[in-house]
């Protein structure tokens, strides 16, 4: 009885796109009236849209094949029947989206930076990135960089902050927010579990107060009451300000969400680390911190994700942010009722940039593994 | 929130008061100057990013009166509630913000009105096919209204007044007015008159909507400058007088340089030509004629920005000169 028997293939209805169909879309009756459901949904509305943003839109020319210069010219308002969104706005908008009202002839600037932006981000993203430790030193040198360059000094001519508007605007808020509010947090959460009364009260206090307050209140204490703390003379740039209170807010919430993490580490670690004669701050920065914040990711990105759509709200004290040139825009006379267009635009820069913030803290918690259990690492 | 920030606002005041806004501009080397975050037809970025409508021109102005360079200002976005702590500390040398000049913002606030640039007032905009002509007709009509504004008001004292109901839908902003509207959720959209032409104007279709008549409530709009500075506020005054005066005179941009030779002894003071109005200002001779030549008078402006020709198609009403039916009226240039 040595007969060999063939290995039979699994039931087609288990394996291959049948089989992926049947577990994933129709398991069970309540599984298949959802899909069912969502297909028709995406049928109705995917066609639509595509058919609006690409298909029957303008891009540069309308169907007569003119140039758009004006909201009259676009199709669907020479021809309702005849077109879908008007993307000429953005196209002949698009200098004052990205760099607001920066002279044109020194956005070479702006454009350096952003690069170098980019550059600056990259040995964060890719760990296994050739020379990596030199592409950090670049990292951390590059605000003082941007600084300069977009600002001026060394030669190059000062442009007031007042000109600087657009996606310009929201990156410098949000990237500066974002970076000074993580270091800033950091402190904030380890003051406050201090078992010195003083500094665990100022922290508590201020963390406390800041997050009492909107973001809006903030704003407005550092547009209009900044100043007035400030000696008769010195003249805090509006932008600064604005900085000012979103690095406040940032980090009072920073905080909150590291000392999240810090009470998630088990005692056991500060004896162990304390048992080997580490300093206060040794252990924190070797032992503690590092196991705190990897599991702190996720609320990290959540917060970092919120701040930068809330500097939208900077139009309140009167900085043009993406947003903010996207109404300025509808407040054209030559671009009145574009709104779909110009709102769906701003959207999906935002959309782009808080994605790509999410994917990236999805692919931290998959490399740094936070979902392992801690004390039996 | 109000009184806090006026509060704010006298204190700024309080900690910048200086004399000599004039001189500190002609230091600084352009004028800073407050506008909106844009607003149709007033103060909104064109293509190239120039700054470009009604309150706009007003700043350039200025800047032109006191540099003879239209180029020479520096505009400020300001909103509604970050413009008065904006004024009073110093930050902007003057507003022209389409500001409604009230009592309270003229004494309370330490602030001075120096004109008015835009007579405005509150109206009523319907769909056409209602079929109503006066606001008079609205009894039972839902009202789109922006909560917490004057315009709230007013409309309960008007529908009081006439003996007529009305049911509200409050809404925040300008945007989501124009949305129910649109969508046929209020059957009344009320703002500001100048606010509903723009709105009109963006509308897919213009001709189906219509403006009411009746304009029940006061707006005038005009540059404020700090209280205390009589100076500049002679500057700012003066600039706006100037180009009413020029189009009393029929003194355009285009003819202004033949008008320099013109025989109306007003011509030739406003013009620079005789006199010493400039000096008495402290400012170049021919501060006016620059004014004229690079801007143009209060009338080019006025078609070129909100005019019946521009998508909002506001036409002249209270804004025509005194002689053509209108209250626009400035003081003798003598």
């Amino acid at each position: 009885m040595n007969e060999k028997i063939e290995s039979r293939k699994p039931p087609v209805a288990t394996t291959g796109i049948i089989g992926w169909l049947r577990i994933n879309l129709f398991f069970n009756w309540t599984n298949s009236l959802i899909t069912i459901f969502v297909i028709y949904c995406l049928y109705q509305f995917v066609p639509w849209i595509l058919d609006w943003t690409l298909f029957s839109a303008d891009f540069k020319y309308n169907y007569l094949g003119q140039q758009i210069t004006n909201q009259e010219m676009c199709s669907r308002n020479l021809d309702p029947e005849n077109g879908g969104a008007c993307w000429a706005v953005i196209y002949v908008r698009f200098y004052q989206f990205i760099y607001g009202f920066y002279p044109r002839e020194e956005v070479w600037r702006v454009n350096i930076s952003y690069v170098m932006l980019a550059i600056a981000l990259l040995p964060l993203l890719i760990t296994k990135l050739p020379y990596r430790k030199i592409f950090l030193n670049f990292t951390y040198i590059f605000p003082i960089i941007a600084y300069f360059l977009l600002n001026g000094g060394f030669g190059l001519p000062d442009i007031s902050t007042n000109k600087w508007g657009g996606l310009l605007v929201t990156l410098v808020l949000g990237c500066t927010g974002i970076a000074l509010a993580f270091p800033i947090g950091v402190l904030l959460a380890l003051g406050r579990r201090s078992k010195l009364p003083v500094i665990s009260m100022m922290c508590v206090l201020f963390i406390e107060f800041i997050r009492g307050v909107p973001l809006i209140t903030l704003l407005f204490f550092g547009m209009v009451m900044l100043p007035l703390f400030l000696p008769e003379g010195i003249d805090m740039d509006g932008l600064v300000r604005v900085l000012v209170a979103v690095t406040l807010f940032q980090s009072a919430y920073m905080a909150e969400v590291i000392r999240g993490g810090l009470q998630a580490i088990p005692t056991g670690q500060y004896e162990a680390a304390r048992s080997l004669g580490m300093s206060y701050w040794r252990m924190n920065f070797q032992i503690i911190l590092p196991q705190a914040i990897r599991i702190s990711i996720p609320p990290i990105v959540n917060t970092s994700i919120g701040l930068f759509k809330d500097t939208t709200l900077v139009i309140i004290v009167g900085l043009l942010d993406l947003l903010g040139i996207g109404r300025g825009t509808l407040a054209d006379t030559n671009w009145l009722g574009l709104s779909y267009e110009i709102y769906f635009f701003v959207s999906l820069v935002f959309f782009i940039f808080t994605f790509g913030m999410s994917r990236y803290s999805l692919y931290l918690e998959k490399k740094l593994k936070t979902g392992i259990n801690m004390g039996a690492d | 929130m109000k009184k806090l920030l006026s509060i704010f606002a006298v204190v700024a005041f309080a900690f910048s008061a200086h004399a000599g806004t004039l001189d500190d501009v002609k230091n600084r080397g352009f004028l800073k100057c407050g506008v909106t975050t844009g607003l149709a037809g007033f103060a909104a970025p064109d293509d190239s990013g120039e700054w470009a409508g009604l309150d706009a021109d007003m700043c350039r102005a200025v800047a032109v009166a006191v540099f003879g360079d239209r180029s020479k200002v520096e505009f400020i976005t300001t909103t509604g509630k970050s413009r008065f702590p904006t004024l009073a500390s110093g930050e902007v040398d003057m507003l022209a913000r389409n500001t409604t000049w009230t009592i309270s913002r003229d004494v309370n606030l330490g602030f001075e009105f120096v004109g008015v640039n835009f007579y405005d007032g509150q109206g009523f905009m319907i769909p056409s096919a209602l079929g109503v002509s006066s606001a008079t007709e609205l009894d039972g009509a839902t009202v789109c209204i922006q909560t917490g504004t004057t315009t709230e008001l007013n409309l309960a004292d008007f529908f009081r007044l006439n003996g007529i109901s009305y049911e509200a839908l409050p809404i925040e902003t300008n945007d989501e007015g124009k949305e129910n509207l649109f969508a046929g959720r209020c059957d009344v959209y009320t703002t500001d008159a100048s606010g509903l032409s723009s709105t009109r104007a963006a509308a897919s279709n213009p001709d189906k909507w219509v403006v009411l008549p009746e304009i029940i409530s006061k707006e005038p709009l005009g540059p404020l400058v700090r209280h205390g500075d009589h100076q500049w506020g002679d500057v700012v005054r003066w600039s706006l007088n100037a180009m009413i005066i020029a189009e009393e005179l029929g003194v355009t941009s285009e003819n202004v340089d033949a008008q320099l030779g013109s025989n109306v002894p007003e011509v030739l003071r406003l013009l620079g030509v005789e006199g010493s109005y400039g000096e008495m200002l402290e400012l170049a001779p021919d501060w006016a004629y620059q004014i004229i030549k690079q801007i143009g008078n209060y009338s080019e402006s006025y078609e070129a920005n909100v005019g019946p020709d521009t998508p909002l198609e506001i036409a002249r009403g209270l804004n025509a000169l005194w002689t053509q039916g209108g209250i626009l009226y400035a003081p003798p240039f003598r």
